[in-house]
């Protein structure tokens, strides 16, 4: 159990048990994995290829309908998703991909506030395709943080974009995210990313939490010792040999 | 250094303009009015046939008499009545079958159950001819209006729905994955994801659709109908006026130019969000 500021027991935003999931008989990716986020914690999540990221995310995302498993998930009512791919509808305009299902008044001003916070002011009635990869990813942002979510939900969002666009989302995301407070599950392949953006990081191995750190850098610049510490920690773990 | 080192030289401007060009491979820029190039030669070449006598008037009427046939059907046999005829039969007839393709396409492209009912009996219904079901249909319905309608709207449904389910079925399933995320109902989905998504190949099978329902358009007039573009082109044959049969079929042609442009220019409207092409 977590502690708010008052020192209270709150509880977690999300709980995992138990988890486990399998594609075939031969074993499974998810093997009895226990979590808990609590509000408002980014927590990142990276481990090496097919050690069970995304199955855990669409696991709790609600989109793994269709993959063997049992265990017990609890998530707020409230989550979004962000993809790699920004999965905006290419027939709607800007705007109207960011407040796409959104219900009641006020809805497209909600939307190009939004857009303001995402830096896309003055874009509400281009078409995706007009976009860059990087702006078409801040369109995504825009339309799960419209919603408020409880829980963002992150699948590699940066990782199909160029370096220094990622360091601008980067910034974008954290400061989005001390604004918005949810709590924040990223998966992410990239160490450095992770210990920039997060409070806590796990590390995935053969389906379950195989490290869990918190992350206490007041500095979470490259050139902190913490930082560099923190990395060859996580890099021994990923079983990458950090360079010294 | 002298001060001379910041001013600016006075030179002619340079225009150069030196670029490497890569070869075109798409079809390059829309050109205007290109629509009515191959139509023009067509007409071209009919009118030279018939001044040099290469097009004898018994094979094929010269354009100036079909424009006189036209004039004396307009005057006298009421070309007009009979363009309203046959405009609204395959006007009702093409709407009943385009809303129920759709529908039928919506229904079965979206539920497994809707999908293993109704596939199964268009495809049928595809391979066996719809002017060979006109005798049943006469039968059924009669010679009147109705059966007209029904088979001009079972002619123009096939093309609809064959389109309009490959198109919803061609939409990328992430997308469907998203619509599952923000949570939104049957409806709403249909809406925002599945019209709009299945809409190019809607529109290609209206393109279908329409030049269909013209050809059952031209099959049912000749049973028994009263007015009508087919009822005249019957009546010429019946007296051998080969330019009121030109007449007939040039408003054909011109019924089908100009709702197959219709349609794409709806198209190229509608279809503004894609980048293809088409351009």
């Amino acid at each position: 159990m977590a502690t708010d500021a008052r020192g209270l027991t709150t509880e977690p935003a999300v709980r995992v048990r138990n988890l486990h999931r399998s594609f075939n008989s031969d074993g499974g990716v998810l093997n009895g994995l226990d979590l808990d986020i609590a509000p408002g914690e980014f927590v990142a999540l990276i481990g090496r290829s097919g050690t069970g990221k995304s199955t855990l995310l669409r696991a709790l995302a609600g989109l793994d309908r269709d993959v063997a498993g049992h265990g017990r998930i609890q998530v707020p009512e409230s989550v979004s998703v962000v993809f790699q791919d920004s999965r905006l509808l290419p027939w709607k305009r800007v705007l109207d991909n960011v407040v796409f299902g959104l219900r009641g008044a006020g809805a497209a001003d909600r939307g190009r506030k939004a857009l303001a916070e995402v830096g896309l002011a003055g874009r509400e009635r281009a078409w995706p395709y007009q976009l860059s990869g990087g702006e078409q990813q801040r369109a995504s942002l825009a339309r799960s943080l419209v919603r408020e979510p409880q829980l963002l939900l992150a699948d590699e969002p940066f990782g199909a974009l160029d370096a220094l666009t990622r360091i601008r989302m980067h910034a974008l995301l954290r400061r989005l995210c001390e604004t918005h407070r949810p709590a924040v599950l990223l998966v992410t392949h990239d160490v450095d990313e992770a210990i920039v953006l997060a409070d806590r990081v796990i590390l995935l191995d053969a389906g379950v939490v195989d490290t869990d750190v918190r992350v206490e850098l007041t500095n979470r610049s490259r050139s902190d010792a913490g930082f560099a510490e923190l990395r060859s920690l996580l890099l021994d773990r990923l079983g990458v040999a950090a360079d010294a | 250094m002298t001060a001379t080192l910041h001013t600016a030289p006075v030179t002619v401007p340079d225009t150069t303009d030196q670029r490497v060009v890569r070869r075109r491979l798409g079809p390059g820029h829309r050109i205007r009015f290109s629509f009515w190039f191959g139509p023009t030669l067509a007409l071209a070449i009919w009118s030279i046939g018939s001044a040099t006598g290469l097009i004898k008037p018994a094979i094929l009427s010269a354009p100036w008499d079909v424009v006189v046939a036209f004039q004396d059907q307009w005057v006298n046999h009421d070309l007009l009545g009979n363009i309203v005829a046959s405009l609204q039969r395959s006007l009702v007839g093409l709407t009943l079958g385009v809303v129920t393709g759709a529908v039928l396409a919506v229904i079965s492209g979206l539920s497994r159950f809707g999908e293993s009912l109704i596939d199964g009996p268009i495809q049928i219904k595809r391979s066996v001819p719809t002017l060979a079901i006109i005798p049943l249909f006469i039968a059924w319905f009669g010679i009147g209006e109705e059966m007209k309608v029904i088979t001009i709207a079972l002619i123009s449904l096939v093309p609809i729905y064959i389109h309009t389910h490959n198109g919803l079925r061609g939409i990328d399933g992430k997308y469907a994955e998203l619509a599952e995320t923000i949570g939104i109902n049957h409806g709403e989905f249909v809406r925002h994801v599945v019209l709009p998504g299945a809409l190019p190949g809607f529109l290609l099978g209206m393109r279908f659709a329409v030049t269909s329902s013209l050809l059952g358009l031209v099959v049912v007039e000749h049973y028994n109908a009263v007015a009508g573009i087919g009822y005249m082109i019957t009546l010429a044959e019946q007296y051998g006026q080969t330019d009121v049969i030109v007449v007939g079929l040039v408003i054909y042609g011109i019924f089908g130019y100009c709702a197959d442009s219709a349609v794409r220019f709806t198209g190229r409207r509608v279809l503004a969000w894609r980048q293809t092409l088409e351009g």
